[in-house]
């Protein structure tokens, strides 16, 4: 029985080029998100009431409990300060819809760290995206609940109210989109305001934690394709603004797709993927039978993220076609 | 004789070692689509096993007449015999329980589970040690649909076999009656059971270790008194 034992001073890692260098350690963008999400966290707060202050605390608090728990079951190492169980926890919670019931919004935390992240081996080994799919699980558990939502504190008349998505499914009524722009309407809590959502998201691209092309090719995707019926007929089809300020685009674009883990590692891939999107969304949105399909849509190109960066695979200098 | 595997493991590896469901995979189709709720899993784990233990015998008994060109055909044929039988059975006696399996009654006659045990069992052993190897497997299907069953049940709709175990103010998960709960409460179970296989390999190894180790030492002993 002969035991290797590893020198316990020079720990020299190998891996094989190509090294990139990022400016940004992964503990560091981790808090840069957090930042950028607080924008979209505090116009929640303004047009929804403080309780919902309370449904992202409780799924951040879920969320790092739970990742916390299983490293700790399988004797891992316990990274709470990477930061990444945060993001999650919050994600999920401003992607919930308002007024959400709290020990639903723990549940959903736990699937989301547990089923979309730690089955899988933890950060950077997960398929989908965490917070969309205890988003899924939600939605599919919580049907009723998923879906009722409440009228902005700058509105005036009734309590529960329709978002624009489900205003323009099923009553074909539109929206004002001046309202969209700065968050007065129905909806998830940090999906409404359009505003606090490009001031995180686009802090984000400039400081180069996120890539611009997810978004552009997402937010050209849904002009091409969005556009393409509004101009066919606009009177029954929204525009292409309509797509992209409704329902959780933006936050998805900016926030849900671009995360490092699950998009795809090329510049070609990237607008594969984000048009890919794009094309789902609107035709859920105008010939599916959910009024909303940015999650599914984002969770559906998910999936084929091994493939695209398979296929778009920069050829080897010297590599024959 | 070359069976030295006893009838008792015969029976016994069908509930765990080779369990249908959690080590071998096999009829993943009827423990999907029908553990919405136990009483479901038990009535499809019991046709199945009907059926298992009849086809068995029949085929190990005349084992050796089937020409090997067209065994799978001729299994089919005795299969699909008592398949329907199950299925009028069930549809004279039990037409609810019928009604909420639906096609998965006459769908035994493709499972996986079945055909695989009479190729891989009853076309190479005897009536006896055939049926009873049916009954294990049977018994091992029902046990993993009884707690799928249950499980998916409680969660989704507060009962287990429709008494009321969870309380009122227990919203009922829908998405576990959904077929994306049954694909997500089979992962995890499936988990589960493989982590418990993964330790008890890892025990039974250290164990082995520790007994070379001991008579390791005991020979060098050996060895050193005698030079």
């Amino acid at each position: 029985m002969s035991t290797i034992t590893a020198n316990p001073v020079y720990k020299l890692e190998l891996t094989s080029s190509p090294h990139v260098h990022s400016r940004w350690s992964t503990k560091q963008a981790m808090w840069m998100v957090v930042l950028a999400l607080l924008p979209a966290l505090i116009s929640s707060v303004i047009f929804f009431g403080f309780y919902q202050l309370l449904v992202v605390s409780v799924s951040v608090a879920s969320a790092v409990v739970t990742e916390s728990l299983i490293k700790y079951i399988r004797k891992r190492e316990i990274t709470i300060t990477d930061g990444s169980g945060i993001i999650t926890g919050m994600l999920l919670g401003l992607i919930l819809p308002p007024n959400f019931n709290l020990f639903f919004t723990a549940l959903g935390s736990i699937v989301a760290i547990g089923i979309g992240k730690e089955i899988f081996g933890g950060l950077g080994y997960n398929i989908f995206n965490p917070a969309l799919v205890g988003r899924a699980f939600l939605q599919a558990a919580f049907p009723v609940q998923m879906t009722t939502w409440i009228k902005p504190n700058m509105a005036v008349d009734s309590v529960s109210t329709a978002t624009p998505l489900s205003a323009f499914k099923f009553d074909s009524i539109f929206a004002d989109i001046s309202n969209m722009f700065i968050g007065n309407i129905g909806g998830s809590l940090g999906e409404t305001s359009a505003i606090s959502i490009l001031i995180g998201g686009i802090f984000l691209i400039v400081i180069g934690v996120v890539n611009w092309r997810i978004p552009v090719s997402m937010f050209l995707g849904v002009i091409i394709f969005g556009g393409l019926f509004w101009l066919l007929n606009a009177d029954q089809y929204p525009s292409p603004v309509f797509h992209m300020l409704a329902g959780g685009f933006l936050f998805g674009a900016f926030f849900m797709a671009t995360d490092w883990v699950t998009s795809p590692l090329t510049a070609k891939g990237m607008w594969i993927f984000g048009f890919g999107i794009s094309l789902v969304v609107v035709m859920i949105r105008l010939f599916g039978g959910l009024p909303e399909g940015v999650m599914y849509a984002i969770l559906f190109m998910n999936a084929f993220v091994p493939l695209i960066n398979r296929y778009t695979r920069p050829r080897i200098f010297g590599e024959a076609k | 004789m070359k069976n030295k595997v006893t009838i008792i493991k015969e029976y016994t590896k069908g509930i765990w070692q080779s369990n249908p469901v959690f080590k071998q995979i096999l009829g993943m189709c009827p423990t999907l689509a029908v553990t919405v709720s136990a009483i479901n899993g038990i009535a499809m784990a019991l046709a199945t096993t009907f059926v298992l233990v009849f086809s068995s015998f029949i085929i190990s008994s005349v084992r050796k007449l089937i020409p090997t060109q067209v065994r799978i055909a001729s299994y089919i044929v005795v299969i699909a015999t008592f398949v329907t039988i199950v299925d009028l059975v069930m549809k004279a006696q039990f037409p609810e329980l019928s009604k909420s399996l639906g096609p998965y009654i006459p769908l035994i006659v493709v499972n996986c589970i079945i055909l695989g045990r009479q190729e891989a069992f009853s076309s190479k052993n005897t009536p006896l040690r055939s049926v009873v190897d049916a009954l294990g497997m049977g018994s091992g299907f029902l046990i993993a649909l009884f707690m799928l069953g249950s499980i998916r049940e409680l969660l989704g709709s507060r009962t287990i076999l429709g008494f009321q175990l969870l309380p009122d103010f227990y919203e009922p998960w829908l998405v576990m009656i959904l077929p994306a709960g049954a694909f997500l409460t089979l992962g995890l179970m499936l988990a589960f059971f493989n982590n418990l296989s993964l330790h008890k390999k890892k025990s039974d190894n250290d164990k082995l270790i520790a007994k070379y180790l001991k008579t390791k030492t005991a020979a060098d002993f050996v060895i050193e008194e005698n030079k």
